[in-house]
């Protein structure tokens, strides 16, 4: 997504054509927040067909919809203060300290991979796979794609920590891959929450 | 002000990076005109496809038994047909189409907000409908569950076709909802300083609705044909009742996106003809503000009608009650909609164009289908035509009498912006002549195939259909004909078609405001401010435009 | 003397409503009707289809002579009226249109309730089936749990049936005579309660003679009670798309006088019953 205007791609560079398109405001983390909502409905579709799923179609003998907390609730905190440590990191760059910015980030995605080793580690003790019933394959595609987008988002974090190398590349001003993915991580952290009130604590 | 730094002067071509001649339109072009058109023609092609298709289902219900095609090849023919008309051709056409090449003009910008990801939805769109059409070659064929590929039968139909078809699907879900998210930022944030919303042509708040149908209900597809998908492939059991699943939610999440896709489909059809009419009739558009609202009222109901396409699904009674009062409810926005524009024809002074010709046949087409809608809204009136070809004909009625119409009738009022060419009229009226009969001999008689007990989605059918089933097929011919004569009027008049000027229909809306066909910014000065885009019969109109040139028409706005 | 717009107007406006009833009562687009149910919904599609005349034909009338009284004469460029909006003409066709779907909803809730679609599902659900206890005892209750059904159910002499839709057929199983049968032959004047399963994928049962229809979905059984009034012949079609042959799957409704009912019973009856 980006918003170059049209100039950019035409190679014109004059004074005129600033001034012309100058006005034009950065609608990219408009853009991203849409998509987030686009995002956030894919969630309400699976979220919606798991609540219909448990209220009309029962689960055959011996299943059961509990599930361990333990290892769930570590991560959730996990996921929450890894917001939190970007949170700080926006601070951090707002105050142009690049280091300490830098640092934060590095914590953050640090956390959203432990997290990820925590569901790993999740799955492997269950007591049921993809397919023994309705819940399970609920349970393993709602954390699955949540997973993937906890991923994603981690991956997204370490580019920007590594992009955040160049002195001048996010400045106070001027950070909207830092600012896109901190809002990114966020959604996904809130989603976490709705998800894991819905599946382990229902 | 930027303006006044501007206007006086002709700037000097400014180098380019992109392929400039016809070369750009087969180039992954940032210009959203050249994306638009696209679109378009991309869009045509693919009608072409799904035309052959329907003539295909035709041919087979032209005799009671099966025939033609063997039944699996049918069942795989009408999947393609639905899902290539749907989704390869009206969608593209009506939002990504019409909406990249005039919504720029319409907020006075000078492209779409993110022109890259504009190109990237729409280079979405060729591979994936390829896809989808080269499914038929792989073993086992395309997909043959329908459209709606409701589960069990499509965990049960060869899975390559399937999974195919929900591959080149989300694919162009993705590029839809890119597209939507585009349109928002566009008509929300990219518009120029001065030009507030209610100033905006009615297209606009129409793709703005649309758009917001775009993003809210297309991802909730995309993730029922992620579960379905992996029914198929991993073997859950979400939709499978054989292991504890439940088929009927995949109907409710299916039909969540595919209810609003109707107003997705349909939307940007009424904003289209929301600019045609005015101008043909050379009087503002009535009721403006009401417009709006009801635009806004339909996206809001739009959002929860669903469950009446489920009436026969086994649902409890209450919902079926909801639906229903939803449903009809559509009409209320709708019918005012439909009354403003007969108020705008009402003392105009109608140009009788090919594109106010064909507006005028859609708008009568529409209050046909709608009807029949609000017939088919009454669960008890469902009960008997559900699933037939009663439908058939009602949602044809819809999506052909009203979108295609509306299609063609842009087609006939932008083609000499596009190109800076007029269409050959006589032939354009020709063409609508031939669409109007052979569309109405074609869907109205399935109307009654549909009441008298002839389901939808056959091969064979009861002997006593014969004759309207006949008829029907005749319908479908000539429709097929019609598209001859605009064939020969849309590649003939770009090369020999008269010269049209800036502005042959001497319309205000903002597009028109400039060359024709425009330069790659759209305006060679600073975009015109237009406050009234349907300012159509005030004294003292600012503008003479008997004889001003597009070029010179920036320069005379405040 | 000229005669004023306003009359016109309003003689042509009741011509228009006399035809649409015209067209509504005489002009005959429903198959025959042969249950009880069926005048029901005949009775509602006369009245949509006596609105829908009017609405259509009032509507394309307007435009078609909108476009030959205002077209534009040759060499004329000059604009219409610029009238942008009438706020009372607005507020009435928005009012009219609502108030006419509020009508036709609560008519069709009323048509609804009459054709037995309020019914609890739930309500009778032991009624029938006490009879049948013997033979299906061991099922778990959730088998004969019902997810939806359309018809009036419930009055006493009911005669239960159970279909089963499978890949490109219709099987009958008649539980108190142990009769299974490839066609459904019902009496006149009986109230008929089909319990509707799917093996495969989904079915829809259709009489269009009866006006009435059921989706059998695997997983979730569905009823669909009738009472069928004239005898007859009728066919059954499958109406949801359900596999290549879908448009093949069809089977007949036989509906006999009582008295040949009661005898068809006994031809068709296994010997083994008592």
């Amino acid at each position: 997504m980006t918003t170059a205007p049209i100039t950019a791609s035409e190679g014109s560079t004059t004074a005129e054509s600033h001034l012309e398109h100058g006005h034009h405001p950065d609608l990219r983390m408009f853009g991203l927040a849409t998509f987030l909502v686009a995002d956030g409905m894919t969630f309400a579709g699976f979220f919606a067909a798991y609540l219909t799923f448990r209220a009309v179609n029962p689960l055959p003998a011996g299943a059961t919809y509990e599930l361990e907390l333990l290892m769930p609730t570590i991560n959730t905190a996990l996921l929450v203060v890894s917001s939190f440590t970007f949170h700080r990191a926006s601070k951090e760059l707002m105050a142009s300290r690049m280091g300490a910015c830098r640092g934060w980030l590095l914590i953050s995605a640090l956390l959203g991979i432990a997290f990820l080793g925590g569901q790993m580690l999740e799955y492997f003790t269950l007591p049921f796979g993809l397919t023994d019933n309705l819940f399970a394959s609920t349970f393993y595609a709602l954390t699955g794609f949540h997973g993937l987008h906890v991923t994603l988002g981690a991956l997204m974090i370490l580019i920007v920590w590594w992009q955040a190398r160049q002195p001048g590349r996010f400045t106070p001003q001027e950070h909207f891959g830092i600012a896109a993915v901190e809002l990114y991580w966020h959604f996904v952290d809130v989603i976490w929450l709705v998800l894991f009130a819905l599946l382990y604590l229902l | 002000m930027t303006a006044s730094l501007t206007q006086t002067r002709e700037p000097s071509p400014a180098p380019s990076l992109q392929p400039t001649g016809w070369l750009r339109y087969l180039s992954f072009s940032l210009d959203h005109k050249v994306i638009g058109l696209q679109y378009i023609v991309c869009g045509f092609l693919f009608y072409f496809v799904g035309g052959a298709l329907a003539g295909v289902i035709r041919t087979e219900l032209a005799t009671p038994i099966s025939d033609f095609v063997s039944r699996e090849v049918y069942n795989q023919v009408l999947t393609l047909h639905g899902t290539v008309m749907i989704f390869l051709w009206i969608v593209p056409v009506v939002n990504g189409g019409f909406g990249n090449y005039l919504i720029p003009f319409y907020v006075g910008a000078r492209d779409m907000a993110f022109p890259r990801l504009n190109a990237v939805a729409f280079w979405m769109i060729p591979p994936s409908g390829l896809l989808l059409i080269s499914s038929y070659f792989v073993h086992g064929g395309a997909a043959q569950s329908g459209w709606t590929a409701y589960p069990p039968l499509s965990l049960t139909t060869p899975a390559t076709g399937q999974i195919l078809w929900i591959l080149s699907v989300l694919l162009l879900g993705g590029s839809s909802i890119f597209g939507g998210i585009n349109f928002i930022a566009t008509i929300v944030k990219f518009r120029q300083p001065g030009l507030k919303l209610m100033m905006l042509p009615m297209y606009c708040w129409a793709m703005l609705g649309t758009s917001i149908l775009v993003v809210l209900a297309t991802p909730v597809l995309a993730g029922t044909l992620i579960l379905l998908s992996l029914d198929i492939v991993a073997h859950t059991g979400f939709f499978n009742p054989g292991l504890g699943g439940n088929v009927v939610v995949y109907q409710h999440l299916f039909w969540f996106y595919s209810h609003p896709a109707v107003y997705i489909m349909v939307l940007p059809a009424f904003g289209l003809v929301s600019e045609i009419l005015p101008v043909h009739a050379r009087k503002p558009l009535f009721g403006y503000v009401t417009m709006v609202y009801s635009i806004m009222a339909i996206v809001i109901l739009g959002l929860i009608v669903w469950a009446h396409h489920m009436f026969t699904s086994g649902t409890p009674p209450w919902m079926r009650l909801f639906f229903t009062i939803a449903t009809a409810f559509i009409a209320v926005p709708t019918g005012i909609k439909f009354f403003n524009w007969i108020a705008t024809l009402w003392q105009g002074r109608l140009a009788l164009t090919t594109a106010m010709l064909f507006s005028c046949a859609f708008i009568i087409q529409f209050v046909f289908g709608g009807i029949t809608g609000v017939a088919l809204a009454q669960v008890p009136f469902d009960v008997h035509v559900h699933d037939t070809y009663f439908v058939v004909g009602h949602f044809h009625y819809i999506v052909y009498g009203g979108t295609v119409f509306v299609i063609f009738a842009s087609i006939y009022h932008w083609y000499p912006k596009f190109t800076g060419r007029l269409l050959n009229e006589p032939l354009g009226q020709l063409h609508l002549l031939l669409t109007v009969i052979g569309f109405n001999l074609c869907f109205a008689p399935q109307h009654w195939l549909g009441l008298n007990g002839m389901p939808r989605r056959v091969a064979e059918y009861d002997p006593s259909f014969t004759v309207v089933n006949q008829i029907s097929s005749v319908g479908a011919l000539m429709m097929a004909i019609s598209t001859l004569p605009f064939l020969i009027n849309v590649i003939g008049s770009a090369f020999r078609g008269p010269r049209a000027g800036d502005n042959p229909w001497r319309a205000l809306t903002p597009e028109w405001l400039t060359t024709s066909p425009p330069p790659v910014e759209n305006w060679r000065g600073a975009p015109p401010l237009v406050k009234e885009p349907y300012g159509y019969g005030h004294s003292g109109n600012p503008i003479d435009l008997q004889t001003a040139r597009g070029r010179d028409l920036w320069t005379s706005q405040p | 003397m000229r005669i004023p717009p306003a009359i016109i107007t309003l003689v042509l406006g009741m011509m228009l409503v006399l035809f649409g009833l015209w067209v509504a009562n005489d002009v005959s687009l429903l198959p025959e009707s042969a249950s009880l149910n069926a005048p029901v919904y005949d009775e509602l599609f006369k009245v949509l289809l006596a609105i829908g005349t009017v609405l259509l034909l009032g509507i394309t009338g307007i435009v078609i002579y909108s476009l030959v009284r205002f077209r534009r004469r040759q060499g004329d460029s000059l604009d219409g009226e610029p009238i942008e909006g009438n706020l009372a003409l607005e507020l009435f066709w928005t009012a009219v249109p609502a108030v006419v779907v509020l009508f036709i909803g609560i008519y069709s809730y009323d048509i609804y309730d009459r054709m037995g679609g309020m019914q609890s599902l739930s309500m009778h659900d032991h009624a029938p089936r006490e009879q049948l206890a013997s033979v299906r005892h061991a099922e778990p209750s959730d088998q004969d749990r019902l997810w939806g059904g359309i018809g009036i159910r419930g009055s006493a002499d009911v005669l239960p049936v159970e279909v089963t839709a499978l890949q490109f057929a219709f099987i009958f199983h008649y539980p108190e005579q142990n009769i299974t049968s490839g066609e459904l032959h019902v009496p006149t004047g009986r109230p008929v309660e089909l319990r509707l399963r799917a093996n495969d994928v989904i079915h829809a049962f259709w009489v269009p003679q009866f006006r009435l229809k059921q989706d059998v979905i695997p997983g979730q059984q569905t009823v669909l009670s009738f009472t069928a009034r004239k005898p007859g012949d009728y066919p059954i079609v499958c109406a949801e798309l359900c596999g290549p042959y879908h448009g093949g799957m069809r089977s007949h409704v036989v509906v006999h006088n009582p008295d040949d009912f009661s005898s068809w019973l006994e031809k068709t009856a296994p010997p083994t019953l008592s």
